[in-house]
């Protein structure tokens, strides 16, 4: 898990670079802030990107969490939660 | 009742990405069955070296970069070439400016889905114990196709895929014919779609020891096999009276649809079957005529047949079971059909197939000029029949042409379309 980014900065940077070339958005216009209804994503894109995320992660979102989830920023610190968790 | 028409298509076959280069291809006799590429997929690279043959037909040239996001994320190539077939299609008849939304359906065949998609997945599963793709599911869904192009034109109709092997095409094509004669729509986008050329597919067909080494022939008497494809085509369908109204190109009058089922083997075809379902297709055309005030009867269509677009896969079977059928339904008048199998261009696209020869079909009676039957030199003196060989053969003067077109499916599912010049 060395290629695990520590930093909220670095888990953003690759879900804005994910749904930028998602969405065909340019990656400086998805920030923590932006929403998944600015994004215009839906339900379906929004299974794609968590399917993404646990993968490149290496975790596990719970259904509940997903559902929760309303910008860009929320699964960050939802991806910081997890990975902290899972420390020793 | 309502005669129906041809008024748009839209081809991406191994021999050309329209109709027009289709048509180039049958007068040129260029084939587009080459040496195969493996798809880019991390886990299909490289020439499968356990293959007993090197070709296949693959669509060259296919380009997504119109599709959206949406629409790339979602599809992989099998329904990727339905959305483009059909986008030309549309795009050559003006069918969705002419037609409200709720009377087009869209109706096409696939038998193998999308493998593309599904066959990675399965890879990951049983040799990483590795997750599936979320999106897996509805790009391989075999009606993926139909729906994107619903959402893709905004068609509201009744639209369905069917799988009915290599009569998918034909039978899609043929109850569009239908729903438009009735009544229930006024046109259709109607065809099929196929993009099977994986490794799996591929040494599935070699273990049946049912694909040539080099390249079909068929009807030959060297016959040693089909030559496997990719491929789509897509007609639009539409009432006489709306293609008049608006002086839209017609391409051909579909005069009638038959299907039977040989009831017979999984694999093995048997004659019976095909010449059930050509009397039905004619009994049907006759239906038409009659039901439309025109002039003629199942036993003037008999007469009338001047083209047989044949299934012709250049297996052993399927060319004799399939000449014997046209021989017990046409008698002493068989051998004096002139008849071509197309599979030599284009390669056999499973699903598609009876689709691209619909549209080749078509094109032929709009040209008057009959395509030839690439890679065969003479017809298989056992089977008796005017096989065009060499060149196209023109039909001259102006009188209507009637042609049929087969489809003779795996299963003896039969699917056969009867077209006229108009």
């Amino acid at each position: 898990m060395s290629e695990t980014p520590a930093t909220a900065e670095a888990i953003a940077a690759i879900i804005a670079s994910f749904i930028a070339t998602l969405k065909e958005l340019p990656p400086e216009s998805v920030t923590t802030a932006s929403t998944f209804d600015e994004l215009h994503m839906d339900s379906l894109d929004k299974i794609n990107l968590s399917f993404e995320v646990e993968e490149r992660f290496k975790i596990s979102i719970p259904d509940d969490a997903l559902n929760s989830l309303r910008n860009v920023g929320d699964v960050v610190a939802g991806v910081q939660r997890i990975l902290a968790a899972q420390q020793p | 009742m309502e005669r129906v028409v041809i008024t748009g298509m839209g081809c991406l076959t191994p021999a050309g990405n329209s109709p027009e280069a289709l048509w180039e291809s049958l007068e040129a006799g260029r084939s587009g069955i080459r040496p195969h590429i493996p798809a880019d997929n991390k886990l299909d690279v490289g020439l499968d070296p356990i293959l007993k043959f090197k070709n296949t037909g693959q669509v060259q040239g296919f380009q997504t970069s119109d599709f959206n996001p949406t629409q790339l994320q979602t599809t992989e190539r099998c329904a990727q070439l339905a959305i483009v077939a059909a986008r030309n299609a549309a795009q050559q008849s003006c069918v969705t400016q002419h037609h409200p939304a709720d009377k087009i359906g869209v109706i096409l065949g696939c038998s193998t889905n999308g493998r593309l998609a599904d066959e990675p997945e399965v890879v990951r599963v049983h040799r990483d114990n590795g997750r599936v793709h979320p999106l897996a599911i509805p790009r391989s869904m075999a009606s993926n196709g139909v729906s994107q192009i619903a959402i893709d034109q905004q068609i509201t109709g009744p639209s369905f895929t069917l799988s009915t092997a290599c009569a998918s095409g034909a039978h899609a094509i043929g109850l569009a014919f239908h729903m438009v004669r009735g009544g229930i729509i006024t046109a259709a986008l109607a065809g099929a779609h196929e993009a099977p050329l994986t490794r799996v597919f591929l040494r599935g067909w070699d273990s049946m020891r049912v694909v040539s080494p080099t390249s079909c022939r068929p009807f030959s008497a060297d016959r040693d096999g089909m030559t496997l494809a990719e491929g789509a085509a897509v007609l639009t369908l539409e009432t006489l009276a709306s293609a008049k109204a608006r002086n839209a190109t017609i391409f051909a009058e579909v005069l009638g649809f038959g299907m039977s089922a040989d009831a017979h083997h999984i694999t093995q075809p048997r004659p019976d079957g095909p010449a059930q379902a050509i009397r039905a297709c004619l009994e049907d055309a006759a239906r038409t005529l009659k039901a439309t005030d025109q002039t003629g009867t199942m036993q003037s269509l008999l007469e009338e047949i001047g083209y047989i677009n044949a299934h012709g896969t250049a297996t052993q079977t399927n060319d004799a079971v399939e000449a014997a059928a046209i021989a017990a339904v046409f008698g002493p008048r068989a051998p004096r059909i002139p008849i071509s199998g197309t599979k030599g261009f284009t390669g056999h696209s499973i699903g598609a197939s009876s689709a691209i020869e619909t549209a080749i079909t078509a094109l032929a009676l709009h040209h008057r000029r009959l395509p030839f039957t690439l890679g065969t030199t003479g017809c298989d003196p056992a089977l008796d029949l005017d096989l065009i060989t060499a060149s196209p053969r023109a039909v001259p003067g102006e009188a209507p042409i009637v042609a049929l077109t087969n489809a003779l499916a795996f299963g003896g599912l039969n699917a056969i379309l009867c077209l006229r010049s108009y």
